[in-house]
């Protein structure tokens, strides 16, 4: 496969999700409460684009470090993610789950790190 | 303009900033340059979306945990970059090719 074809391949790819993101023919996530329901659901699938991209890297990434950078950004995605499920139903519980979330990626980030640097954890 | 309006437009920012910096996840060619892309992603992405959902909501539960959330991302999450930076250099991935300079591995010979 050559640099035209996979060109064209990527091309085609991202102008189908722009198309899902501008007019929504899926309606996939349907939530009828939402006061601000268009501009909420492209943002969804705004996120939901990233991390595909995300996961790409996860499954596809050479080394170590950097399926561990993809999984950092994916959680961090996922704070964004409650942080607009907390805008549109009203509910302020959901910023806890990404409050807790951040501590967690926090936490196994530093973890790997120390792993790959191949020293003890109380060091 | 209300508070609303401008929620939505740093909303608008953080979309924007989220998606080029797992563009960069995806397109670039190393792993620090991936961690450079990688942190722009979370200081303007989705630290904008939290305050832009502390704008809309206002001081309620939700905007004052936004603020807090906003707090412990920018302390942690370049304390991770750098970890997983020194680590990655440490266990031996090497450069990109098309690299010009390496400091630290520099300090670390010359110690």
């Amino acid at each position: 496969m050559n640099r035209f074809t996979r060109y064209i391949l990527g091309l085609s790819v991202f102008i189908g999700i722009f198309y899902i993101i501008l007019y929504h023919p899926l309606d996939i996530l349907i939530y009828p409460k939402l006061p601000y329901l268009d501009f909420l659901r492209r943002s969804f699938f705004v996120l939901i684009l990233c991390s595909i991209l995300c996961l790409y890297r996860i499954i596809k990434g050479p080394t170590a470090p950097d399926r561990i950078v993809a999984i950092d950004i994916f959680g961090i995605l996922i704070v964004g993610f409650c942080a607009i499920l907390g805008i549109g139903t009203g509910r302020g519980w959901y910023i806890d789950i990404g409050i807790a979330w951040a501590l967690q990626s926090f936490i196994s980030t530093l973890a790997l790190a120390k792993y790959l640097e191949g020293k003890d954890f109380d060091e | 303009m209300s508070n609303t309006t401008i929620g939505f437009i740093f909303i608008t920012i953080g979309l924007a900033f989220d998606f080029l910096g797992c563009l960069g996840i995806l397109r670039l060619p190393d792993v620090y340059n991936r961690l450079q892309a990688a942190t722009k992603c979370v200081t303007l992405g989705t630290c904008s979306i939290l305050f832009g959902m502390f704008l809309i909501v206002g001081f309620t539960g939700g905007g004052i945990r936004a603020i807090l959330c906003i707090i412990f991302l920018l302390l942690t999450s370049p304390v991770a970059a750098h970890a997983l930076a020194r680590a990655s250099h440490i266990s031996g991935i090497k450069l990109w090719e098309g690299s010009v300079i390496d400091r630290y591995e520099e300090d670390r010979i010359g110690r």
